[in-house]
């Protein structure tokens, strides 16, 4: 395989399929911030012209990153892991704040965010922690480092305030359970989170009737065969209804106003339709209005540059967080079953290469890029829709930002770089 | 398990995605979105509305433009609030208070904040307004009525409601549209149709540039002028004839259908409607529930139409073979009807068709309603024969007019009495009231002008109508340029028109002769009852005329009903008589007559049933 050059190595799938999102992208962001007086693509006070540029730049990481050697990734990524934290620390002295957030350095030039870098780097972490030889998953020693690493970086972010990034990081969690992690930690995971849900959907008493009504059919329809002890189910339901109990109190007294909006809006808690209407108005304007723009755009659309509630800059933020409700209203159905199929082989071709490695920290690695990128993508798109209460993260290659597109596509191919070498020996 | 878990959650995701998308662009997809999308404006270019002329082509409506007083809340510059208040003709706190309203209803949008300046305010504002930024005037266009008189008819127009906004999908809130009258019928016509531009808006509801390059837009439709049949002096004469007095006048053009006036009483000045006190005129008119001026008593009263409706009976009697002109009653100062006696005023003796209709003999036209009824085997057939011949006249439902408005009058039919006394219980014995106008008809001055009209035609009439061109050469309706035939023959009519002739020579109006033309008339006398909190009493009588002039090649058929005028010459003939010498010579030669009918009014005799002390009726106070 050494006759074959770097290029020769490389995914070319993958990277046709990454030149394809970002190309999409930047389409969409052309079409809603081109104005009348439109000159030139390379107008770099436009918004579409500053993408460009930010392209551009991310051309010339890929070229960097490509011509790096290997190994320096793995070797140098506690060293990554400390800078950005050092950095995320940071900004609580001389972060430039920008719309209330307080998550940028002033590099003149450019804002540079160091939670986006702080991705790159927590990911290439915690692939040298686990794939160290002398990590034990199973150790919960171990376990508690792996989550030290993964949430240090989140509770650094989340006073920027940042909470959309900060929970991007949970996403690592799939990296753990890849790696032997218990999987039914996930289950924990969902059966807590749809508790909480009910519990502000109907209240304590009937997720506790629910719980052992639950129970009850269980024990009724199960093989007479299998035994199940009652004592544990006892106490997964006790410590169910305490959990229940607790929600309640977190939801009136930890959460803010604005928290609470949002979930009643999502959930539809609110059962009076005019405060409902309030907050469909105020928190949940941003998302009616891009629900509004993507029905708008029916099966084909309202064609290039036709979209009316996406020139009339109706949704806000159309451009970075909501640019998806742009590629609905002028692309219709076709445009947006288009991106999503086209994401979702992206993500099952980086799946399945990272299932090749055959050198655990790369596939580790990997799977933290994949994780990253997936979570991001849901959480957009899944806001976007309305499917999902309001949560600001960026689709990944697709939204406005230099930051965002840099450290995604340095993130993506430092994994292909490493995906090319995975045929010499070691890395 | 847990390499399938990434590539199965990626799945999932993407089949949810595709899921909710297909909820949201299929499902809920609608393709007239447009219609509401925010960010597409739709500016309205209005034509004007077209003018309204009368049938000589002289003005009746036109249009003025107003002025009103717009601001852009964030626009506004400190100023100097008194002069300005000064200029506007309000007061400081108004003035702060209108502003307010308007930044509440949105600080970068227009709002109106003082309607409808006059000329003068207008002139004296002008000059000044460069030192008020963030106020501009703003031109539209209001009704203009070249004419005091005709109200009901022309209608006006005013702001379209909610449920004129949910069953129309042309108008837009704020819109402008006939609401009776003219204005209603001929609405789209005099209306034209508004341009639209559709502009693209951003959040902020700004513009931001035609939508879709213009190719959207439509260019306004001018609103097209219309005449109408009105005579602008007659009406405007028979008005002032009117003054002081309720009731409703129907002049009809018999060759032609056309209405020549159209009267009632009391009217208002149709600009009353229009500009800043157009509420506050709408509102005294409208809960004026006495004298009620905005009700058109012309085509909207319903009263029993009394002694012309005699006519009828004779034709009737001619054209089914019961009586000729020799046919002879005698009256016995009365008839009975069942069992009571009902008095006649023609003075006894004999009376043949001649002297039966200009003497106004109910005993013979009692006789005569008999005779039709006793050719027929049995009342149910004679009911339908009459009833049919009566239908023809255009009695006893709408008419089909050119008005919006209007009310169908009664024929009473079999089902009816069926219905009133039982299935066989009645005879023509028990409906003879009718032979004499009086009973369970009912007929609204139009009907009966139309009925005089289809008499002067001797056997057929146009249906009465108010257009008579639109635009320059505009063909109107052929429904009003067809002639519908009475089911009596032509002949028969010449003996009748002599009775009505005669009525000016020998009979009940030999008094209000006009000198050098040929009448043909009858009076009528109609009791009438009212109830006033619950107590039933009865007023002094209406008095009816019909008449139309001349007699050979007519020119106006007319019909006066003026409510407790007491008999029939009195009010009514009187005021029809002037009307024709007006509309046939153009002057009157009358003066003392004419200066009578001007001065006298009624208001004495219906003030009498509110008054709450006991009073006369039909006394002969003059």
């Amino acid at each position: 395989m050494s006759g074959k050059g770097l290029f020769g190595r490389l995914d070319w799938i993958t990277v046709i399929l990454y030149a394809l999102l970002v190309f999409i992208g930047w389409i969409n962001i052309y079409s809603t911030s081109v104005g009348e007086g439109h000159t030139s693509i390379f107008d770099f006070s436009t918004l579409y012209g500053k993408q460009l540029f930010f392209i551009g730049l991310a051309v010339l990481g890929i070229i960097f990153v490509l011509f790096v050697e290997s190994h320096f990734f793995e070797r140098f990524a506690s060293i990554f892991y400390i800078v950005s934290i050092v950095l995320l620390m940071g900004l609580f002295v001389f972060g430039k704040t920008i719309a209330g957030a307080t998550s940028w350095y002033d590099l003149g030039f450019f804002n540079l965010q160091p939670s986006e870098l702080a991705k790159v780097a927590t990911a290439l972490a915690l692939a040298k922690f686990l794939s160290d030889i002398q990590t034990d998953i199973r150790s919960g020693k171990h376990q508690i480092y792996a989550l030290i690493i993964i949430l240090l970086p989140a509770l650094l972010i989340l006073p920027q305030p940042d909470p959309g990034s900060s929970l991007i990081y949970f996403s690592l969690f799939f990296v753990l359970f890849r790696e032997g992690f218990p999987i039914y930690y996930l289950g924990i995971l969902i059966f807590a989170v749809v508790l909480f849900a009910t519990t502000l959907m109907f209240g304590t008493v009937w997720v506790a009737i629910g719980l052992i009504i639950l129970t009850l059919l269980v024990y009724t329809f199960k093989r007479a065969s299998v035994k199940i002890p009652i004592f544990p189910v006892l106490g997964v339901i006790v410590i169910s209804i305490l959990f229940s109990l607790s929600v309640n109190f977190v939801f009136e007294n930890v959460f803010e106003q604005r928290h609470r909006d949002r979930f009643a809006l999502w959930l539809s808690l609110e059962k009076d339709e005019e405060k409902l209407d309030e907050i469909r108005k105020t928190i949940g304007y941003n998302t009616y209005q891009s629900e509004k723009a993507i029905e708008s755009g029916g099966f084909i659309g309202k064609g290039f540059m036709e979209g009316t509630r996406t020139k009339g800059d109706f949704v806000p933020e159309q451009h970075t967080d909501y640019i998806f409700s742009s590629v609905g209203e002028e692309w219709g159905f076709l445009g947006t079953s288009a991106v999503i199929l086209l994401f979702s082989l992206f993500f099952l071709r980086l799946i399945y290469i990272a299932e090749r490695q055959k050198n655990d920290f790369c596939r580790m690695y990997g799977y933290g890029v994949i994780s990253i990128l997936v979570f991001h993508y849901f959480i957009n798109i899944g806001m976007v829709i309305g499917l999902l209460p309001t949560i600001g993260v960026p689709l990944p290659f697709f939204s406005y930002g230099g930051s965002g597109l840099i450290f995604f596509t340095m993130l993506l191919f430092i994994f292909l770089k490493l995906d090319s070498n995975r045929l010499k020996d070691g890395i | 398990m847990k390499k399938l878990l990434l590539s199965s959650v990626v799945v999932l995701i993407g089949f949810t995605f595709i899921g909710r998308l297909s909820y949201l662009q299929l499902f809920r997809f609608s393709a007239d979105q447009i219609l509401d999308d925010p960010a597409i404006k739709k500016v309205y270019d209005y034509p004007e509305r077209g003018y309204i002329y009368d049938r000589d082509g002289k003005l009746l409506v036109g249009n003025q433009p107003a002025y009103d007083v717009m601001v852009i809340p964030r626009e506004v510059k400190p100023l100097d609030t008194l002069e300005f208040c000064s200029l506007l003709g309000i007061d400081k706190p108004e003035f702060l208070s209108k502003m307010e309203k308007a930044r509440r209803y949105s600080p970068r949008l227009p709002s109106v904040l003082v309607p409808q300046l006059s000329k003068e305010d207008y002139a004296k504002l002008q000059e000044k307004m460069r030192h008020f930024t963030g106020f501009y005037i703003q031109k539209r266009s209001l009704r203009y009525y070249n004419t005091k008189s005709a109200a009901n008819v022309l209608g006006y127009i005013s702001e379209v409601n909610e449920w004129d906004l949910q069953n129309n999908p042309y108008y837009v809130a704020g819109e402008l549209k006939g609401r009776t009258g003219i204005e209603k019928q001929y609405e789209e016509t005099l209306r034209g149709r508004k341009g639209v531009k559709h502009i693209q808006k951003d959040r902020f509801n700004r513009d931001i540039g035609p939508y879709k390059d213009g190719k959207l837009d439509t260019l306004p439709q001018q609103g097209r002028e219309i005449h109408i049949t009105l005579d602008k002096v007659l009406q405007e004469y028979g008005e002032k004839l009117m003054h002081g007095k309720r009731g409703g006048i129907v002049a009809i053009e018999p060759k032609s259908g056309e209405i020549l006036a159209m009267i009632s009483g009391p009217t208002y000045d149709p600009a009353l409607l229009v500009g800043r006190k157009r509420s506050k005129n709408y509102s005294k008119l409208h809960y004026d529930t006495i004298s009620k001026p905005t009700w058109d008593r012309s085509i909207l009263a319903q009263p029993s139409p009394g002694s012309p409706f005699k006519t009828l009976n004779a034709l009737v009697g001619l054209q089914e073979g019961v009586i000729d002109t020799k046919t002879k009653f005698r009256c016995y100062h009365g008839f009975y009807v069942g069992n009571t006696l009902r008095g006649c005023h023609c003075g006894g003796g004999v009376r043949d068709l001649n002297s039966g209709i200009y003497q106004s003999c109910n005993a013979y036209f009692a006789g005569v309603f008999r005779k039709i009824f006793d050719k027929y085997e049995t009342t149910d057939q004679g009911m339908d024969v009459w009833e049919k011949h009566m239908k023809s006249f255009g009695l006893g439902d709408f008419l089909g007019t050119d008005l919006p408005t209007g009310a169908p009058g009664r024929i009473p039919d079999v089902a009816y009495y069926d219905k009133w006394y039982g299935d066989g219980s009645w005879a023509a014995s028990t409906i003879i009231s009718n032979a004499i106008g009086q009973g369970e008809i009912a007929a609204t001055p139009l009907q009966l002008a139309n009925m005089t009209a289809a008499i002067a035609n001797r056997g057929y009439f146009y249906t009465p109508h108010m257009i008579k061109s639109i635009g320059n050469n505009g063909k109107i309706d052929p429904k009003y340029t067809e002639p519908r035939y009475t089911t009596i023959d032509r002949k028969y009519f010449d003996p009748v028109i002599e009775g009505m002739a005669n009525v000016y020579e020998y009979g009940t109006a030999r008094w209000v002769k006009i000198p050098g033309i040929d009448i043909a008339g009858k009076t009528g006398t109609v009791e009438n009852y009212i109830r006033v909190d619950g107590e039933r009493m009865q007023l002094t009588d209406h008095s009816v005329f019909v008449a139309f002039a001349p007699i050979e090649n007519p020119q106006i058929a007319l019909a006066v009903y003026i409510e407790n005028g007491y008999y029939g010459s009195r009010y009514a003939g009187h005021i029809a008589s002037l009307l024709i010498e007006k509309y046939i010579k153009g002057e009157i030669t009358r003066k003392d007559l004419e200066k009578r009918m001007l001065e006298k009014t009624l208001e004495h005799e219906y003030a009498k049933p509110y008054s709450g002390e006991p009073f006369k009726i039909n006394e002969y106070v003059w």
